[in-house]
C-alpha cells in the first residue's frame, strides 16, 4: 500500500513537474518537484523509503533528461537517505525545521548533483548560487505547502462528516 | 346631547352656504373628500410601494441574469481572445513555413523538461513525421533548439539555452563570429576574439557553421559586455525566443549541410551540443 503511495506521487511529481516546466523554463525559479516529493517521502516514511524513492525518481528524471543516468538518482538517493535518517534522529513537524530541511535537502542535492558533473568533466557551472539559493526557497514553499495541506486533509474531511451528521 | 346635534343637523340641512350649497351637503363632502383623498393617497402610495417592491425584485432578478451574461461574454472573449491569439501564432508560424525554403513541418509543444537542471521539451511530432536527431527547432521569434530523442509520435527538443546546447553564430552588423552556448536561464556567445566588433544591442544570428541550425535564423540580442586583458570574457544574449511561453514550432526537416557532406556516424550527436 505504501509501496503504491509512493510510486503515485513519484508519477505525479513528475507528470507536474513536466506539465509546469514549461511555465518556469525561460525563468529563474526551477522548482523540482519531484525532489521535494522524495524529501516528504523520506520524512514521512524513513531513510530506506526516502532512499529508494530518491533512486527511483531521480533515474527516471535523468532518463527523461538530457543528463547523464544515474547522477540524478545517485543525489536524490544521498538526500532521500539522508534526510530520512535525521527524520528519525529529530522531531521535525513544526514549520521552521521543515522549511531548514528543504532548503538543506536542495542545497545538499544541488551540489551533489553539479560536483559530481564538475567531478567527471561533464558540465560546468559559473556562479550557480543565485539559481541554488532560488530553487531551494522555491522548493521549501511548495514543500511547506504540500505538507500543510496533506495534514490539514483528513482534519477536513472529519470535520464535514461530523457536520453532515450533525445536519441530519 | 342628542337632542342638541340632532337639532343643529336638522338647521344644516336647511341653510345653505355662500355658494348656494347646503352646509351638511358642503360639510359631508368636504370631510370624504378628505378621507377619500387620504384613502386614495394610502393606496396610491401602497400601490407605489407594491410595485417598487415587485419590480426592484425583478431588477434583482434581471440584475443577476446580466451579471451571469456578463460572466459568461467574458469567458467568452476570452476564449475568443486565446483563439485570436493561438490563430495568430498559427499565422505566424504559416507564414514563416511558407517564406522559409526549408522543408518544415509544425508542431505543438506538449511538455516541458523532467529535471529543472536540464532545458528540455517533448513535442508532438516524431520519426513518423519524418523527425530525426539533430534536426534544427524554429519559431517565428528565432532558434528554439533542436531534436535530441525522436520516437514514433514525439520528440524530444533540447532547448538552446540549456547548458549543454550550443550553436555557431554572428552578429549580424560587425560580422563576429562566436559560439552561443546557454547557461541555464539565457545565452552567452563564446570564443569571440578580442578584435571583434561588438556592442550592446547588436542582433545576433545562426551562421550555420555547426550543420544543424539554418543559417540567418535570429537567437538573440547582446544584452551586456564584459571585457578582461582585451578580451570579452562575458558576452550574455537575451533570446528572442520566450522558452517559457513556446507553444508552437517548426522543426526544419531538410538535412544539415555538413551531414550532407560528411554524414555522422550514428546521427545522434552533432556539433550542437558539447
Amino acid at each position: 500500500m505504501r509501496t503504491a503511495g509512493v510510486l503515485i506521487a513519484i508519477g505525479l511529481a513528475l507528470a507536474l513537474q513536466t506539465t509546469l516546466a514549461r511555465f518556469v523554463v525561460g525563468g529563474t525559479t526551477a522548482i523540482d518537484l519531484v525532489l521535494v516529493t522524495v524529501v516528504y517521502i523520506a520524512l514521512t516514511s524513513g531513510p530506506v523509503s526516502g532512499m529508494l524513492a530518491g533512486s527511483l525518481a531521480g533515474l527516471i528524471q535523468d532518463q527523461l533528461s538530457t543528463g547523464v543516468p544515474g547522477i540524478g538518482g545517485l543525489a536524490k538517493s544521498v538526500v532521500g537517505f539522508v534526510v530520512g535518517a535525521i527524520g528519525q534522529q529529530f522531531i521535525i513537524t513544526a514549520a521552521l525545521p521543515r522549511l531548514v530541511t528543504f532548503i538543506a535537502a536542495t542545497a545538499a542535492y544541488q551540489v551533489i548533483f553539479m560536483g559530481l558533473y564538475v567531478v567527471l568533466g561533464l558540465r560546468s557551472f559559473p556562479s550557480p548560487w543565485k539559481a541554488i539559493a532560488t530553487q531551494a526557497l522555491g522548493n521549501a514553499l511548495v514543500g511547506m505547502v504540500a505538507f500543510t495541506i496533506i495534514e490539514a486533509f483528513p482534519g477536513v474531511m472529519e470535520r464535514r462528516r461530523i457536520g453532515r451528521r450533525s445536519r441530519h | 346631547m342628542a337632542v342638541v346635534v340632532g337639532h343643529i343637523l336638522l338647521i344644516t340641512t336647511q341653510v345653505n352656504t355662500r355658494r348656494g350649497v347646503p352646509v351638511l351637503e358642503a360639510l359631508t363632502f368636504g370631510v370624504f373628500a378628505e378621507v377619500q383623498r387620504a384613502t386614495t393617497g394610502g393606496l396610491g402610495s401602497a400601490r407605489d410601494v407594491w410595485q417598487n417592491y415587485f419590480a426592484l425584485q425583478q431588477t434583482r432578478q434581471e440584475n443577476q441574469q446580466l451579471r451571469t451574461e456578463v460572466a459568461q461574454l467574458r469567458v467568452g472573449l476570452q476564449q475568443e481572445r486565446a483563439l485570436a491569439e493561438q490563430s495568430r501564432m498559427l499565422q505566424k508560424l504559416l507564414d514563416m513555413k511558407t517564406e522559409t525554403p526549408l522543408k518544415t513541418t509544425a508542431a505543438y509543444v506538449i511538455a516541458g523538461g523532467a529535471s529543472p537542471d536540464f532545458r528540455t521539451a517533448t513535442i508532438d511530432k516524431g520519426t513518423s513525421d519524418g523527425l530525426k536527431p539533430d534536426m534544427a527547432v524554429i519559431s517565428p521569434a528565432g532558434v528554439v533548439g533542436r531534436i535530441i530523442l525522436p520516437t514514433s509520435r514525439a520528440a524530444k527538443i533540447q532547448l538552446l539555452i540549456d547548458r549543454d546546447a550550443a550553436a555557431g553564430a554572428v552578429t549580424e552588423r560587425g560580422r563576429a563570429q562566436g559560439v552561443v552556448v546557454g547557461t541555464g536561464t539565457s545565452l552567452r556567445l563564446d570564443h569571440v576574439t578580442g578584435t571583434a566588433d561588438i556592442k550592446v544591442g547588436d542582433r545576433v544570428v545562426t551562421s550555420g557553421i555547426e550543420g544543424i541550425y539554418p543559417k540567418g535564423f535570429e537567437i538573440g540580442q547582446i544584452e551586456s559586455i564584459e571585457r578582461r586583458s582585451g578580451d570579452f570574457s562575458a558576452v550574455i544574449i537575451r533570446p528572442t525566443v520566450e522558452f517559457s511561453s513556446i507553444e508552437a514550432v517548426l522543426v526544419v526537416l531538410t538535412p544539415p549541410v555538413t551531414q550532407l557532406s560528411a554524414p555522422a556516424a550514428d546521427g545522434r550527436s552533432g556539433d550542437g551540443a558539447r
